[in-house]
């Protein structure tokens, strides 16, 4: 069953976004690596020093099946990508809420209100589900 | 297929959602396309066993004196040479020579067929088969009374020993014969065959014997590593081996020449459906073919993705493709002209307008050991 950190914050599209000082790290879910399976690659469209959109694709996730894009849950700037995941893509099914995490973005305001909180996302998830 | 469509479920759906089966609409069917996961289930069948649930796809049974030419006429290969007992993997064409469906007839008795046809194709070939049979033999749609699950990997005898006596006799099938024998106290007609590139075998039941005989069969065989297969692993099972997937890799578009199925049109037998049209493939010279290839740079090929040559023109289309789990390299099929289909041709796929590198290697990528 998903489990639902508290210490984050939640996309609709299943990332999620953890915010330290001007610094927002991003990830998927659990929900989210539930769905794709054996996750096998993970490619950025962007690299350090790039601006983001929120909303906007910044990469791919593949699994054995499907493709599903990956969303900047924030606009910033690009300060450090897990190039680790080049190499280790299972990373995301081992540990989506820490080695697995996938870009940091520097953010005027990294207060994250158009977020989901952990209930409001539980409840997101169950009605996706 | 939208969500509110009707989907149809097969006699094992209850033991699906029971082994927490993710379920999914596929060719208007509720399946499991993943139990463990893909990979997990894949690494199962190449190293230990699994079973599949394949209630899905169409049975059709002709009988009487002229059954055999009339299957013989709706096929490209040569069913009049097969022995009771033994079955062949065949195209079944239209007059334009491209591929209706592929299929496995089964010589089950000296005037008696049984076809098996694809879940996507159930209804289009069960109306070919019966239109054929009108006025010639008796046709029989047995589908709906009929389950089929494959027990394969290489311990897939193994399973079968601890299920009856019957599998003695089993082991001593050669491949694509069948017999009638009893599993696990169930009566099935089992065969020789399957659709993983691994040793095992396909077992036909009574609908409502299939859910025990699939219950029973993984009980029998979990501590040898027996585990239920979903689509995704089949798929990639199949892909590995170079089976084709029908309405990926062949469809009405396609003929059996150009997508390696060659040695599935018997040219030397008598008339049949696609004939003419498919000696006038064969007589020039074929302007694509479906090759196999591996993604040298960073992507995965997926079904439609663009193929294109160096100049970046498009010369060519991904039919199926994953990452290969057993080869450890990321595969798919796909059709490019025959200039391009040498073994270590350089070209490119469009992965969603990237440009990956990719070459054509020889198929199958993976062959199980024998022995």
């Amino acid at each position: 069953m998903s489990e639902f950190p508290t210490n984050v914050k939640y996309t609709k599209d299943h990332e999620w976004a953890k915010t330290a000082g001007k610094e927002v790290t991003v990830g998927i879910t659990r929900f989210a690596v539930e769905q794709l399976g054996d996750v096998t690659l993970v490619n950025f469209d962007v690299k350090e020093g790039d601006e983001v959109a929120e909303g906007k694709a910044f990469g791919t996730i593949e699994s054995v099946k499907t493709l599903s894009d990956l969303y900047a849950p924030i606009s910033g700037t690009v300060k450090r990508l897990n190039t680790e995941l080049d190499k280790k893509p299972e990373l995301v099914n081992e540990d989506c809420y820490g080695t697995g995490w996938m870009i940091v973005i520097e953010a005027k305001d990294a207060a994250l209100p158009g977020l989901m909180d952990a209930a409001a996302y539980a409840a997101h998830v169950k009605a996706s589900g | 297929m939208t969500a509110d469509a009707a989907l149809r479920r097969t006699p094992i759906y209850e033991s699906h959602v029971r082994l927490g089966g993710r379920l999914v609409p596929f060719a208007g069917w509720e399946m499991p396309i993943q139990y463990s996961g893909i990979v997990d289930e894949h690494q199962a069948v190449r190293t230990a066993c699994g079973l599949f649930d394949v209630s899905h796809m169409g049975e059709l049974e002709m009988r009487g004196q002229y059954a055999g030419a009339v299957v013989d006429y709706l096929i490209t290969n040569d069913a009049s040479k097969l022995e009771v007992g033994q079955a062949l993997y065949t195209c079944a064409c239209n007059p334009k020579g491209t591929i209706l469906d592929d299929l496995i007839v089964y010589r089950a008795g000296d005037e008696r067929y049984l076809v098996v046809v694809n879940a996507s194709n159930r209804d289009k070939m069960s109306e070919v088969f019966r239109k054929a049979a009108e006025n010639h033999c008796e046709f029989e749609d047995l589908s709906d009374r009929t389950a089929l699950m494959a027990l394969q990997g290489p311990r897939a005898f193994d399973v079968l020993d601890r299920a009856g006596a019957d599998a003695a006799k089993l082991r001593e099938l050669k491949s694509f014969h069948f017999r009638d024998a009893i599993v696990a106290n169930v009566r099935t007609t089992t065969a020789r065959t399957g659709y993983t590139g691994e040793e095992g075998v396909e077992i036909f039941c009574a609908t409502e014997d299939a859910a025990a005989l699939w219950d029973r069969l993984l009980d029998l065989g979990k501590d040898i590593g027996l585990k239920p297969i979903g689509l995704g692993a089949r798929d990639t099972l199949r892909l590995e081996a170079r089976l084709s997937l029908y309405g990926n890799d062949i469809d009405e578009t396609t003929n059996p020449i150009e997508a390696g199925l060659a040695w599935t049109v018997k040219m030397d037998k008598g008339d049949f459906v696609g004939r003419a049209a498919l000696e006038k493939v064969k007589a020039e010279p074929l302007p694509r073919r479906l090759v196999g290839f591996e993604v040298t740079g960073r992507g995965i090929a997926r079904h439609g993705y663009p193929l294109r040559d160096a100049s970046g023109a498009e010369v060519g289309v991904c039919t199926s493709g994953s990452p290969g789990p057993t080869v450890g390299k990321n595969i798919g099929l796909g059709y490019l002209p025959s200039s391009m289909a040498a073994i270590g041709t350089k070209f490119f796929v469009d992965c969603r307008g990237k440009s990956v590198e990719a070459v054509v290697v020889k198929t199958p990528f993976y062959k199980a050991k024998k022995g």
